[in-house]
């Protein structure tokens, strides 16, 4: 399979790429590479204005990449919205529904695991807004409690909970569905970062019951310039626009105008056409590779790179300590190793892995630590691949006399 | 023998000189890494507009604990004047080693902070 990506053709000096920093962003097969291409070769003119077949091509081609992403995971459509990435998705929701739906004595209630892309349009909301901020604690294996969301629930303020899917540091699987329902017992609206999820795992919106479900195509084996946000259609239908402009209107006055039908209406400007198709051409692929069989091969290269991490000396691993628990990824520290130096030092041996806060400052706090190395996963790794950063990791340790 | 972590520099990253606290102290200041997000904080005390003595705190990668301890050994006794004048080159043939750019930020951190504590100005050394 990972002659399907081209980037592995690639050496550094006499070295393999070893890529594990798919959470990041993922790597992309000629198929999405080719799609993005050929559109921009043969089809490329602007959407839903043009009355000309080459327009009604490019179209054709937008809106049936939105009814194979919308497939993809089981969404409709209609509330399937092209973004620019799951961060603008998220921010739509905190304008669009945020600005209009809370105020000063609500709550809108996050976790210590999220993303500053799900925690600072909130802060920022909350603070404009008058409304308070609160986060479910994240316990020592990386899980949030179910009880303690009950009581946050109970307290009756909150409009809004708002989560990961799979956390990016701790690749903790939070359990979807049972917050959701919780949730909407106690009427509050729900949001789900989904960008560590839809790539690795089946994702089926509707059944999950989030009224808003966010993430990204460029890790999602598709192109960087895109995300998606779907949508519970009644609530997208009485929100107002997020950005306003071309194409999200029905008619302009001079001074008022009138809103598109769904999804459009969310979609301002020219949209993201050609990542569209990059996109849609990339989960078409996932689903040709089986998105049981992505999971199954995710879980058990976690399995075997935490069984590896483990054998390291002074390596600890945060997070649920099985891969039936998480998602494809691996956050560690190393002692005596700064994350930085660690990643630094396993690049010699062509190993890419992140290291840093992982754009979740709070929850680095909540660990103890500044910063941390991660590994991660994605289709096209294998068992070699983990084998290869565990001999940088171990020569590492030589580099600094460990 | 490693390109970028040299004796030298593993030398001053296991055992920083000048870190600690500095009590009392005339000029302080508190920088972040926005790369990792660590900090670094230093104290200074001065004698007749010289450092007469400098302390850092907090942890970093070796890059940037070995840069603020090379540093801190030259720093000391230099005048204000002279600190408001040290720039990045200053600091990278200081380090000796090849920085690539993303660990620049490192190895000029303690730099930053300590003329944010001395000039007030806490840009990055360009």
């Amino acid at each position: 399979m990972r002659g399907d990506f081209p980037i592995f053709s690639r050496t550094f000096g006499d070295r393999p790429l070893i890529y594990l920093d798919s959470a990041a962003s993922s790597q992309k097969p000629a198929v999405v590479i080719d799609a993005q291409a050929e559109h921009l070769r043969t089809h490329n003119a602007n959407v839903h204005r043009g009355v000309y077949a080459l327009a009604q091509e490019a179209d054709a081609a937008y809106d049936g990449a939105r009814a194979r992403v919308a497939a993809f995971v089981s969404a409709e459509h209609d509330t399937t919205i092209f973004t620019k990435n799951a961060t603008e998705a998220i921010n739509l929701v905190a304008y669009a529904w945020g600005r209009a739906n809370v105020g000063a004595g609500d709550a809108v209630l996050i976790t210590q695991m999220e993303h500053h892309a799900n925690i600072v349009p909130w802060q920022v909301l909350c603070g404009e807004r008058g409304a308070e901020l609160r986060y479910l604690e994240v316990d020592e294996h990386g899980e949030l409690s179910l009880e303690q969301l009950d009581v946050e629930l109970a307290r009756g303020d909150v409009r809004l909970l708002a989560f990961a899917h799979v956390s990016n540091v701790l690749g903790t699987i939070n359990p979807v569905a049972g917050m959701t329902a919780r949730a909407r017992a106690a009427g509050a609206v729900t949001l789900v970062d989904g960008a560590q999820a839809v790539p690795q795992m089946p994702v089926d919106v509707a059944a999950l019951g989030a009224d808003f479900y966010a993430w990204t195509g460029h890790k999602a084996l598709g192109p960087t310039g895109i995300g998606v946000l779907h949508g519970r259609r009644a609530i997208l239908e009485e929100m107002q626009p997020f950005l306003t402009g071309g194409d999200m209107i029905s008619s302009v006055d001079f001074q008022s105008a009138t809103w598109n039908e769904l999804p459009y209406k969310f979609e301002a400007g020219t949209p993201p056409i050609a990542e569209a198709v990059g996109l849609g051409a990339a989960v078409e692929y996932l689903e040709g590779l089986g998105m049981e069989r992505v999971r199954a091969h995710e879980q058990a290269l976690t399995a075997y790179l935490l069984e590896r991490l483990a054998t390291v000396p002074g390596l600890r691993v945060v997070g649920p300590p099985t891969a039936e628990r998480r998602g494809g990824l691996a956050s560690f520290t190393l002692e005596g190793i700064h994350p930085h130096d660690v990643a630094e030092l396993v690049d010699r041996g062509g190993v890419c892995i992140r290291a840093g806060h992982h754009c979740a400052q709070p929850l680095m706090r909540c660990l103890g630590v500044s910063a941390t190395a991660r590994a991660s996963v994605g289709v096209y790794n294998d068992a070699s691949d983990v084998d290869a950063l565990i001999d940088a990791l171990l020569a590492g340790r030589e580099v600094f006399g460990l | 023998m490693d390109d970028l972590y040299r004796d030298y520099i593993l030398d001053h990253y296991k055992q920083p000189r000048n870190f600690g606290e500095l009590e009392p102290h005339d000029l302080e200041a508190l920088e972040h890494n926005p790369l990792c997000g660590d900090a670094l904080g230093v104290h200074i005390r001065v004698v007749d507009d010289r450092i007469e003595d400098i302390r850092f705190h907090g942890h970093g990668c070796a890059i940037s604990q070995a840069s603020a301890s090379i540093a801190s050994e030259e720093l000391k006794g230099m005048t204000l004047e002279e600190i408001g004048k040290l720039d990045a080159d200053w600091m990278i043939d200081l380090l000796g080693i090849p920085v690539s750019a993303t660990r620049r930020k490192c190895a000029l951190l303690n730099l930053k902070v300590v003329r944010g504590a001395v000039t007030g100005d806490n840009a990055w050394p360009a």
